[in-house]
């Protein structure tokens, strides 16, 4: 225990004369803002918990979720998130590298790392960014039954899902737009499906091929397909066309699962715009000599350790949100 | 600013001559350990996914673990905390772990039993 060794009055450890902690001011309140930070994001992470586990048998399968991969088609599970999550372990390295020529003083490896790292968190909040994109526009549509839950379709002679494009029927159909001109109190209609729910409705039961997927998870780990004739009762339950996902509607199944996700990643993407902001300040500084001429590299060590907790907070929810 | 390292992992199994080694030879083990997780997540394997220890599949049990393993190196040798003292480290580690597990353990119960509520009382939901 080096910590409690007492070389005189004034250095005693509980008169305060020493260091207990052996840590700077700085160093001790970035570390009291990162625990707390992490308290925060374990309150989010334990909340998805709560409602996964009160949907346990309806949550959606992760694998079923994120399956693109930019610039190439077809069914990659996961792949992209491995991708950024060594992107961001990559970029975690670099930083202490960057901290590691700071002990020694050397500007310009210091320079050198900073800049890696600040693309390397450029292109994860880049990449995190595409990530929402492509889960907002969805992928095959669905529909939404009067409770809420979610009804997909698969094709029954290959088992592949199917896209509400595939089969809906296009029926004519009038109605009626109002203008900005028309009242004095105006709406905007907002987004409004690609297909009616009628022209689904329709092209459901004029192909024999499409079956219904719902949401429950069968003991063999994936989700319940129903037999034609259960497809055909379980239709009339529907109650609203669902393409992609938002706050209120999610075709992939459970909306909380959407809220939780916009809401858990979008809060970890802020902290790394936020670290790649503050990156960028301490990387100028860094070339304007500032830390030189304070003597020490201590404020890259300050800024690596908040940027090594986004990392670590990332290690986190890809677990939770993409693996388990 | 601690200037000394301690150069060690594993328990001292392996022990590199540099600072800079350490971080590249850290890195390379939190690849291999994401690389395993990506590799179990995307095969399923079947003995992993049907045997459940403590109410959850092993598969998920290993993913835990996996992560927390990955946290552990990532918060000992990139936020350098096998470099700080005792008190600090403990003070730093212990508070959060704690909170977490309390929070985790009561948010989960409560989670299962409204899914019982669910499931078995006289509420609506999937229709």
């Amino acid at each position: 225990m080096d910590s409690t060794v007492t070389t005189g009055a004034e250095e005693n450890v509980w008169g305060g004369g020493n260091r207990p902690l052996g840590a700077s001011y700085g160093k001790l309140m970035m570390w009291f803002f990162l625990v707390s930070d992490a308290l925060t994001f374990s309150g989010f992470l334990a909340a998805y918990g709560f409602s996964r586990f009160k949907f346990i048998e309806t949550w959606p399968i992760a694998d079923e979720v994120f399956t693109h991969v930019p610039f190439f088609h077809g069914n990659y599970p996961m792949y992209y998130v491995a991708f950024m999550t060594f992107i961001l372990i990559m970029s975690s390295v670099t930083m202490v590298l960057a901290v590691d020529a700071g002990h020694r003083m050397k500007q310009n490896g210091v320079i050198w790392y900073l800049f890696l790292t600040i693309i390397g968190g450029a292109i994860f909040v880049g990449s995190q960014a595409w990530e929402w994109a492509t889960f907002i526009k969805g992928d095959y549509g669905a529909l939404e039954t009067k409770g809420g839950r979610i009804l997909q379709f698969v094709k029954a002679d290959t088992g592949e899902r199917a896209a509400l494009a595939e089969f809906s029927k296009t029926i004519p159909s009038e109605r009626l737009k109002h203008d900005k001109n028309e009242g004095v109190w105006f709406y905007d209609e907002g987004y409004q499906p690609s297909y009616s729910l009628n022209e689904v409705m329709e092209g459901f039961k004029a192909n024999s091929n499409i079956l219904i997927r719902t949401e429950t998870i069968n003991p063999d780990g994936e989700k319940e397909l129903l037999s034609r004739q259960e497809s055909l009762v379980k239709i009339q339950s529907a109650d609203q066309v669902v393409e992609g996902a938002n706050l209120i509607h999610n075709e992939y199944g459970s909306r909380l699962f959407a809220d939780f996700f916009f809401f858990i990643t979008g809060f970890h993407g802020f902290h790394v715009f936020s670290g790649v902001m503050i990156n960028l300040i301490i990387f100028f500084n860094v070339v304007l000599g500032t830390y030189e001429k304070r003597g020490h590299y201590e404020m890259v060590e300050k800024v690596g350790l908040y940027w090594h907790f986004v990392d670590l907070v990332w290690v986190f929810v890809f677990t939770f949100f993409y693996l388990v | 600013m601690a200037h000394e390292h301690k150069l060690e992992i594993f328990r001292g199994l392996l022990k590199f001559k540099s600072n800079t080694q350490k971080i590249w030879g850290v890195l390379v083990f939190l690849t291999i350990v994401t690389a395993v997780e990506v590799a179990l997540g995307i095969t399923k394997p079947d003995m992993l996914t049907t045997t459940s220890l403590l109410g959850m599949k092993a598969l998920n049990w290993i993913f835990i673990i996996l992560t927390l393993v990955k946290a552990y190196y990532i918060a000992w040798d990139f936020m350098h905390l096998r470099d700080e003292k005792n008190a600090l480290r403990r003070a730093i580690v212990w508070t959060p772990v704690f909170l977490v597990a309390y929070l985790a353990f009561i948010l989960l119960v409560e989670g299962n039993y409204i899914y019982t509520v669910f499931k078995e009382g006289f509420v609506t939901w999937n229709f």
